[in-house]
């Protein structure tokens, strides 16, 4: 089976993040990129589905600047065959990156596209549900696992409380978030073979962001807190405090 | 127009808080614009009683769709619905719950309408009309002013940030009947698995007790469980990204990036560092304790209250005192 991943470079979720000097972009020096965690899992779902089918292609596609490569190069390390980058603006507009990638994967029309819940830089978790809207296709978001059959995909989606049991027809478009798909390490071979992977780089049909950031402001810091004491004796103290002062019980 | 149209989350035809927040938003920013607010329900047969309660909190009028094929949430009907409800309306702003349904409903709508979408707000004011829109981004670094040049505006709102507020006027209901055909949908929910009996969703509670890697082993849960029923109505357990990797706890109560970003009345944070990913999520909670035998950790930065020592003797005392507090009345 087919399968396209979407996917985006995003800071490393352990980075400490610097607002630029502009106000309205985030200071990308000294920054790690990495793969979206939400993306790796969904990379880590098409692997395992492709291997279970015994047949097929993965392709990853993107949306960004040149820097993107790298991207792709890891998941193509991963072990996806191949990858396309659309050059382009990723904004806060999710719309906007949503109609990109819809103009692509309409023209491909695989079975199956993949991408993570949500991209861990702007975590907007709506490009998914967008291209799937815009492509008149199934779709299905914040899948835990799936199992392809008989044309149809049966996803285990978490919602509140619980578990929905969805099936989708295909061609369908599943966003991933963590469950049964850890993702695997790149072997060294990988890491080898994804330098000679075909990765075709072409122009976005992009449109004038219509959402954007004014400005960024970091989070207000939080008070300085106090260490009300030292092991169970503080405890006393602590409700004391958490009802008359706090009034949080 | 200068209308304001909420979307109202029900669930077992029971109207949920996220509902009542978004009318409530509906309704302080239909004022700021001079307009109506409005407030949309959808559900299966009888759902219109439970409408009028929509009106305290500040929809004028509760359009109310029902349909056997609509009890429970379908994602193709419900968008459709939605947005014939809000291109017949000529809205202003649009508010949906950022909640598990939301945040699949309101970017359908979106694309449907061809207008951009700002999810997970925490910010909403109407300033010299217009509509000033914050939200976080990466998981809560940083906070992002947001311009926005179409209508109407559609955004959702975080749940437990904007407090739900009565104005005690009804609301009136208006019947409408849902154009839709199921055996058009391409996606169909066929089982609804609840989670344990009467267990809160961690994003949904207003008090958390969340465990890390400082619990030593799975076993030691019940601990966190008699803190938790202690504490009584309205409390979910969470967990560190650590627990849910190492496969201590399932990954619906992890809290931080690749979890859940709360923002509860009270957190308790027991046996958890306080990794970066794990405070972004958590950091605006109303009020933060933490309880960690190490007095370096993280996560006495952002604690309002802290414990140092040993959390298998602090916890069972806890539990202890609130439920003697309890027992006082």
């Amino acid at each position: 089976m087919n399968i396209i991943v979407c996917v985006k470079r995003v800071p490393d979720t352990e980075t400490r993040i610097r607002i630029g000097e502009d106000g309205t972009t985030i200071d990308p020096s000294g920054v790690k990129f990495i793969i979206s965690p939400y993306d790796e899992f969904a990379i880590e779902a098409a692997l395992r589905t492709k291997e279970g089918s015994g047949e097929g292609e993965v392709t990853l596609l993107t949306l960004g600047d040149t820097a993107a490569q790298e991207t792709l190069r890891a998941g193509l390390a991963m072990g996806a065959d191949k990858a396309v980058l659309l050059e382009g603006a990723s904004t806060m507009d999710g719309l906007a990156t949503a109609k990109a990638l819809a103009a692509e994967l309409a023209e491909a029309d695989v079975p199956l596209v993949l991408m993570g819940v949500k991209a861990a830089d702007d975590d907007q978790q709506q490009v998914g549900p967008m291209v799937g809207t815009l492509l008149g296709r199934a779709c299905v978001t914040g899948v835990t696992e799936f199992e392809v059959a008989d044309g149809k995909v049966v996803c285990q989606r978490e919602v509140e409380g619980g578990v929905d049991v969805v099936e989708a027809d295909l061609p369908a478009l599943i966003t991933i978030t963590k469950g049964a798909y850890e993702p695997r390490y790149a072997s060294l071979k990988g890491i080898m073979a994804a330098k000679r992977k075909p990765l075709e780089q072409k122009e976005a049909s992009t449109q004038p962001p219509r959402l954007s950031v004014a400005r960024y402001e970091y989070p207000p810091e939080r008070a300085a807190g106090k260490v009300v004491g030292e092991g169970a004796d503080a405890v006393p103290e602590l409700v004391r405090l958490l009802r008359e002062e706090a009034n949080a019980l | 127009m200068a209308n304001v149209l909420a979307f109202a989350e029900q669930r077992d035809s029971e109207i949920r808080g996220a509902a009542r927040e978004t009318v409530s938003v509906a309704a302080r920013l239909a004022s700021g614009f001079g307009g109506q607010a409005r407030a949309v329900l959808i559900g299966g047969p009888g759902i219109a009683s439970a409408a009028a309660e929509l009106g305290t909190y500040g929809a004028e009028v509760v359009e109310v769709g029902e349909h056997d094929g609509l009890a429970e949430y379908q994602p193709e009907g419900y968008a459709q619905i939605v947005a014939d409800r809000i291109a017949a309306g000529e809205y202003t702003a649009v508010v949906f719950p950022a909640t598990g349904l939301g945040k699949d409903l309101a970017p359908r709508v979106a694309a449907l309408l061809d207008v951009p979408l700002a999810t997970d707000v925490t910010g909403l004011e109407v300033e010299d009309g217009r509509l000033v829109i914050v939200r976080p981004a990466y998981a809560g670094k940083v906070f992002a002013h947001l311009t926005l040049d179409a209508s109407p505006a559609l955004v959702s709102i975080r749940p437990n940030v904007f407090q739900p507020s009565e104005h005690g006027a009804a609301g009136t209901v208006e019947a409408f009947a849902p154009e839709v055909d199921p055996s058009t949908w391409h996606v169909r929910v066929t089982e609804r698995k609840a989670s344990g009996e009467g267990e809160l969703d961690v994003a949904e509670a207003t008090v958390i007790v969340s465990g890390g890697r400082g619990m030593k082993d799975p076993s030691n849960w019940g601990l966190l469980e008699d803190l938790r029923d202690a504490i009584g109505a309205g409390t979910a357990l969470g967990a560190s990204r650590a627990v849910v990797d190492a496969g201590w706890r399932p990954h619906a109560e992890q809290v931080g990036q690749t979890g859940k970003t709360v923002a509860p009345k009270l957190y308790v944070a027991i046996g958890i560092s306080g990794a970066i990913q794990h405070l972004a999520g958590m950091r605006t909670s109303k009020t933060i304790v933490a309880i960690n035998k190490d007095p370096d950790a993280p996560i006495f930065n952002v604690a309002d209250y802290g414990i140092v020592g040993d959390l298998f003797d602090v916890v069972p005392r806890l539990t202890e005192e609130l439920k003697a507090l309890k027992a006082r009345g």
